[in-house]
């Protein structure tokens, strides 16, 4: 229990030379990671302000911007570490991919990579209509729309007419909570952002960082 | 030593049958297992218990989508009433009701009558905007351009503008019915519904 306890192999005990070299892994996968906590923790500091219903939203988002002592930095903060943590995820997935890292033994980690960055532009995504402001509301109404057109779940994407799937159920309306981007979908969007995605993307980070261990370390140079 | 290479020999036959593997996962003395079953108890159960565990994780899981959809939606009603139809002078294009509804009335003889024309893009949705100076609705979003009539000629959009239903309600008044939509790639544009004759 304690020797296979997750928490003491975040840390290997031995590294190899290669692997501290800042020009051999640019030091992206744990930049993402320090950014992914910096996140983390300025998001719960905000969660103390911000109510996700309509009425209040951007209320809540302005009261936070010019009253709360440190509330600007505190959103800044956040605002800028998610948008820094999408450039350096892909950054880092760049590194793997030009140092050859995504080969066996290391495939399965690749893999789990992959849906680690899908859960950074989840955040990302859900994370943008929180503020309830006109942007948010078009951006999130422009993107949601591409969701009409997903073969077999969309009502105008192939073969909506011959499953009879319409605007009222589909995969549009499931994340919108209705039809229009409305309070409802700033609620879902909400518990999405703060709570599904968050966990199910720090399993995999938890995942992630075993596989490196268990399938060798860092890769070395090619 | 001709007795040793005849137990040399006979190794091979005496060689215990491949029930081992079997005997060991149930416990079991030989005697007690048959062979004429293809499941043993602990494989019924487990299987039954994975079964189960399944099952029941699959209708949560069903549960849980139908519950994502809600059986009421707090939305705007889809109908409403635009006034007269003599308020809409040949050849206008009325902007009276894009705040409230997203919607113009424009009465184009040349389409039949009046004609209630959606507001939303079909690029990805924004609201353009009626230039009358210019005779065109321009989208301030990634700049699509449609005609009077609602055909696209400039930008992104792939497709015209989308056209509402649109009636009269007994009191006379025009009713407009935004949960029926005529799209003029389908050659629906002429179809009785999608204009009023005035
Ligand atoms: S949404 Fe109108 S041009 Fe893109």
């Amino acid at each position: 229990m304690i020797l296979g306890n997750v928490w003491l192999h975040l840390h290997p005990p031995k590294m190899r030379r290669h692997a501290v070299r800042i020009k051999f892994t640019w030091c992206m996968g744990g930049i993402t990671f320090l950014l992914f906590l910096v996140t983390l923790v300025t998001g719960v500091v905000l969660m103390f302000y911000y109510r996700p219903t309509g009425e209040y939203a951007y209320y809540d988002l302005k009261y936070l911007m010019h009253d709360v002592p440190f509330g600007a930095v505190v959103r800044n903060m956040h605002r800028w570490a998610a948008h820094s943590m999408v450039i350096t995820v892909m950054l880092h997935m760049f590194r793997v991919f030009m140092t050859g890292s995504y080969k066996p033994p290391r495939e399965f980690n690749w893999v789990v990579g992959i849906l680690l960055i899908t859960f950074t532009l989840l955040l990302s995504f859900t994370g943008y209509l929180l503020p309830w402001d006109q942007l948010a509301i078009w951006a999130i109404t422009v993107a949601s729309n591409m969701a009409r057109a997903t073969p077999l779940l969309g009502h105008e994407g192939p073969f909506a007419a011959q499953l009879g799937i319409g605007s009222r159920y589909d995969a549009r309306s499931i994340m919108l909570a209705g039809t229009i981007v409305a309070p409802a979908t700033l609620l879902r969007f909400y518990v999405l952002h703060c709570i599904v995605i968050p966990i199910a993307a720090a399993m995999l980070m938890i995942l992630h960082f075993w596989r490196i261990r268990k399938d060798g370390g860092i890769s070395g140079p090619l | 030593m001709a007795s040793e290479a005849a137990t040399a020999q006979s190794n091979p036959v005496k060689r215990p049958p491949p029930k081992k593997k079997k005997e060991r996962i149930l416990g079991l003395p030989p005697d007690r297992l048959s062979d004429d079953h293809i499941w043993t108890r602990r494989d019924f159960f487990s299987l039954t218990g994975w079964a189960m565990f399944l099952g029941s994780l699959s209708v949560g899981g069903i549960g849980f989508l139908r519950f994502m959809f809600p059986r009421v939606l707090f939305e705007p009603d889809p109908t409403f009433k635009a006034g007269f139809p003599n308020e809409y002078p040949p050849g206008t294009v009325s902007e009276k009701y894009i705040p409230s509804q997203r919607v113009w009335i424009a009465n184009l003889p040349e389409e039949g009558g009046l004609v209630a024309i959606s507001a939303i893009c079909t690029h990805l949705g924004c609201t353009p905007r009626w230039l009358a100076s210019e005779e065109k609705y321009k989208c301030p979003c990634h700049g699509s351009g449609f005609t009077k009539e609602g055909i696209n000629f400039e930008g992104p959009a792939p497709r015209p503008l989308e056209r509402w239903k649109i009636g009269l309600a007994e009191d006379g008044q025009i009713l407009i019915d935004k949960s029926k939509k005529y799209l003029s790639e389908k050659g629906e544009w002429g179809k009785p519904g999608s204009y009023l004759p005035v």
